[in-house]
């Protein structure tokens, strides 16, 4: 995979982002706009490495004799961002267990007919 | 010591309530937390009052993070726009916690108090980062801490639609935040920087480029989802009117403020007025979407059966005005704008500890239950008077100076200036309209009971210091407009 | 492989089959991450995406499943089919637009290449004096960046303590025995196998943090590591074995002492008359500072990440147990 060049993978990640973006947006189900996110999120830190990633670089681990290394500073970024992905993640499902306790169900609808005009 | 203390102010704004969060924690004693996290709030405050007077002659001040220097480090930069915005942002917080010592006794079980103490430190801390950073990436660091923070202060509500509103700010914030960080890929990706100076001096060269000019969007995009910029606002009702007494005063005196800063920072620091406003339509789709804030804003204020649910609408209309000045592009817009952001937060924080001092006596803020207030809680009612007129404009008020120097400088905008103007004139009739609907129910309608069940003096001197403030600020306008044009001048400087 | 998976998560209904796919899609991602010459990534993405993050939303689903058929629903309106297809549709043409202009990926010459990247390349070698640049960057160039990133985790746990219970924790402990692992514990063979597995799983994560500087890893990957074993430990053994070993409150000490020992190496450096974070400061000689500092955030960082992941992991798994129950009185 590493040998697609130009812009196609790029249109890939966009994809993806988009297939999670929608599922955020479109479920009704509180478990799955949250999985849909993850999507989302994820497909962003694969856009991340992407920029980091560099023509025949290896992994940035300083050895004797390697001179090319794809860019850290990307993979610096997207470690931060998977961990507040996964914060962001656990917060939301345990909203979603009180929702649930307070109201008996996830979906978006039904919450909402509970809760009357609002 | 004094000259060490001094040379790091920059990291202790930050790091003081941030490394208090987790000492709160630690304290295991319901009774210590509010002491401890009022104290903290206090020394974050006087640390912003030193960095205000260092920064009030135009000096920026730079720190370096673990002594790199940028952009390969992580920057501190302190000039008189983000000196402001920390003074405003942490005064608020010292008096909310000054506040929520028996506000939050009343709404929060017990034995959770100390998780509410050490979020609302995380949010102060995640709030100030946001503003004192230069760099885009830490930007969005912090600002993901204050945003996990506020969605749990929210949960903390009493109602189950506390929940519910948690979770649906949890959803656009992310989505904001995720935005916010596909932008800041992007000018990465083209500029291999992320220090905002840096940013500054090589995002010209490749202005033309659709990689920046997308990423401008996102940015953009992402951060008025947490401003609540119309009609990205659809979180901010609930989310105010569903979060304890407390967490409302502080969140409508801070959060978007904090959102709007960032916003002018990327707008006019990062990417550039020449930009922003040259090559991409910024204005026309900001003022729009302001003037639609406005009004939307303040008619659905008026038709709204809870008081809280009033005053949170009556914040998207708030905004609305804050981004005319913005959007306008000159010195005289720009300063409007900080000075409304200034004097809004302390008119709206005054209001909503006065809806919070109702709350605790009745559990309700229906308008229903404000009648014959004015009798029963006679105190209480008069600060959200004066609070309401801030809101109007009346003369004397903060809200009126601040909407002067607004119509002032939408009036060198030819038509559409005059567009502006009767807007902001319009929005103000419609801000008679909900406030008078408040007040007409409190001192003109008979309440069920006569007994006084005025508010305990430890919710009323915070209230009545928002409020007396309200006034000073609408006569004594000294400090809020010299800092608001310095800031505006730094800003906009050679465009004036 | 991976529109597949996610078209996947669109499509179906039965969220069990989602979650596993938004499990596999983590992995495949992962795999990608390493395909990348991103070793670091692959790892974390590995252990949250495919692990912690799925593990989270069985529990929260076995909490939250209804028993009964969904009734099949009403139509939705236009309004709210057709204006999430139109902002994707929106959204995805900015970005496509936006791909135009960008410098071919992999490209040597892409400004992300040029400006700030070479420098911790070139000279990190000599200012910080470990291999691992990731690790280099991450806890010392851009080391705020990270304590933000600890304080992000230490938020979460705050929320998930104050929506699932903080200081009532008995539930936990009286309602251990939940059903969905109660078989698992009699199965003789998962016992030597998991008794001989997880000390391995400790160990390996015990290199991956003191190793990091050395190769991928670090006391992120680490922390996670170190509870996933205890988390499966607690899944065979049950939660009761598992709090014998550690109580919940031991693991609010862990989490608040891992941030502050973080925190608390800038205030030492503070004292030692550096800046915030600055490690030279911390040693005989720079580099030697360097090393104390990294080592000892990256303990932090440990500590912090892996007590969070226990208790997030108790939290929802104590609430299991206590729901479980409950629906056995409702039903008597």
């Amino acid at each position: 995979m590493t040998t697609v060049l130009g812009l196609y993978n790029y249109w890939i990640v966009i994809a993806l982002m988009m297939i999670g973006f929608y599922v955020v947006i479109a479920a009704s189900n509180l478990i799955k706009k949250i999985i849909g996110l993850n999507i989302f999120q994820t497909s962003v830190f694969i856009l991340y490495i992407s920029i980091g990633m560099r023509e025949g670089g290896a992994a940035p681990i300083l050895k004797e004799g390697v001179e090319v290394y794809a860019n850290p500073l990307p993979h610096v970024l997207i470690l931060t961002a998977i961990v507040v992905g996964v914060a962001t993640t656990a917060l939301g499902l345990s909203l979603i267990v009180r929702i649930k306790e307070a109201y008996g169900s996830i979906e978006e609808d039904d919450i909402a007919e509970k809760d009357g005009s609002l | 010591m004094n000259q060490a203390l001094s040379a790091h102010l920059p990291a202790l704004q930050v790091i003081v309530p941030l490394l208090a969060a987790p000492l709160c924690f630690l304290l295991r004693r319901p009774s210590l937390a509010w002491p401890f996290a009022f104290v903290v709030t206090l020394c974050t405050f006087a640390a912003a009052i030193a960095l205000f007077n260092q920064t009030a002659d135009g000096t920026v001040l730079s720190y370096h993070m673990g002594g790199w220097e940028p952009p390969w480090g992580i920057e501190y930069r302190i000039d008189r726009l983000s000196s402001l915005v920390l003074l405003l942002v942490s005064g608020m917080a010292a008096i909310a916690m000054l506040y929520a010592g028996a506000s939050v006794a009343e709404e929060v079980p017990r034995d959770r108090q100390i998780l509410f103490y050490t979020a609302f430190l995380l949010c102060l801390a995640g709030l100030l980062g946001m503003t004192i950073t230069g760099d885009a990436f830490n930007l969005f660091v912090f600002l993901e801490i204050s945003s996990l923070s506020t969605y749990i202060l929210i949960s903390f509500g009493r109602d189950r639609r506390a929940l519910t509103s948690a979770f649906q700010y949890l959803i656009m914030g992310t989505i904001g935040a995720t935005m916010l960080l596909i932008g800041i890929g992007f000018i990465y990706m083209m500029t291999g920087t992320l220090n905002m100076a840096d940013l500054a001096e090589r995002l010209p060269p490749v202005y033309e480029t659709k990689t920046v000019r997308a990423a401008f969007a996102f940015i953009v995009i992402g951060l008025s989802i947490k401003l609540a910029l119309f009609p990205l606002h659809i979180w901010l009702p609930n989310a105010y009117s569903f979060a304890p007494s407390v967490l409302t005063v502080f969140l409508a005196g801070t959060a978007t403020k904090v959102a709007l800063y960032a916003l002018i920072r990327f707008v006019y620091t990062i990417f550039g007025g020449d930009f922003a406003f040259g090559q991409v339509p910024l204005q026309y789709i900001l003022l729009s979407m302001a003037v639609l804030a406005v009004f939307s804003g303040s008619l659905y204020a008026v038709f709204q059966a809870s008081v809280k649910h009033a005053l949170a609408y009556s914040s998207i209309a708030q905004i609305g005005y804050m981004v005319i000045g913005v959007g306008l592009f000159t010195v005289a817009g720009m300063s409007a704008g900080l000075l409304h952001l200034f004097n809004h937060a302390i008119m709206k924080g005054c209001l909503f500890m006065a809806v919070g001092c109702v709350y605790l006596r009745y559990h309700s803020v229906s308008i229903e239950t404000f009648k014959g207030l004015g009798r029963t809680m006679p105190w209480t009612m008069a600060a959200f008077v004066i609070g309401g007129l801030g809101l109007i404009g009346m003369p004397l008020t903060s809200g009126f100076v601040s909407k002067w120097y607004l119509v002032l400088a939408a009036l060198d905008h030819g038509w559409g200036g005059f567009v502006l103007i009767a807007t902001i004139m319009g929005g103000s009739l419609l801000a008679v309209a909900y406030v008078w609907r408040i007040v007409e129910a409190a001192y003109f309608q008979d309440p069920e009971n006569d007994e006084n069940v005025e508010a305990p003096l430890s919710l009323l001197v915070p209230t009545w210091i928002l409020a007396l403030a309200t006034i000073y600020f609408g006569i004594d306008t000294h400090l809020p407009v010299n800092a608001a044009t310095g800031a505006a001048l730094d800003l906009l400087g050679g465009t004036q | 492989m991976l529109l597949v998976t996610a078209l996947g998560a669109v499509f179906i209904r039965d969220l069990f089959a989602v979650i596993m796919l938004f499990g596999i899609y983590s992995l495949v991602s992962a795999g990608f991450f390493l395909d990348l010459s991103a070793p670091d990534v692959a790892l974390t993405e590995a252990a949250i995406g495919a692990g912690v993050a799925p593990l989270l939303m069985l529990a929260t689903l076995a909490l939250t499943r209804e028993k009964t058929t969904p009734q099949p629903r009403a139509k939705r309106s236009i309004h709210t089919s057709l204006l999430p297809i139109l902002v994707v549709t929106m959204t995805g043409a900015a970005l496509v637009y936006a791909t135009f202009d960008m410098p071919f990926i992999a490209d040597p010459a892409g400004p992300a290449h040029n400006h700030v990247a070479p420098r911790y390349l070139q000279a990190s070698g000599a200012e910080i004096g470990i291999p691992n640049v990731v690790t280099s960057v991450l806890a010392s160039y851009r080391g705020f960046d990270t304590l933000g990133e600890v304080f992000v985790i230490f938020t979460a746990e705050i929320g998930v303590l104050s929506l699932l219970g903080f200081l009532a924790d008995g539930s936990g402990r009286q309602y251990w025995q939940f059903e969905d692992t109660a078989n698992l514990r009699r199965h003789n063979i998962l016992h030597v196998v998991s008794k001989a597995l997880i000390p391995v799983i400790l160990i390996y994560a015990f290199y991956v943090q003191f190793h990091g500087d050395y190769s991928p890893g670090g006391g992120f990957q680490a922390g996670v590591l170190f509870a996933a074993g205890f988390i499966l430990y607690a899944m065979i053994f049950g939660l009761q074995a598992a709090y014998r070993v550690v109580s919940p409150t031991a693991l609010y000490w862990a989490m608040a002492i891992g941030v502050l020992l973080y925190g608390g190496t800038g205030v030492a450096s503070l004292l030692l008359g550096g800046n915030y974070l600055d490690y030279n400061v911390l040693g005989s000689d720079a580099v030697h500072g360097q090393h104390n500092g990294i080592l000892i955030v990256e303990l932090g960082v440990g500590i912090c990440v892996a007590a969070v992941m226990m208790s997030v992991f108790f939290k929802f798994s104590g609430r299991t147990a206590h729901f479980y129950d409950d629906r056995r009185e409702v039903r008597k």
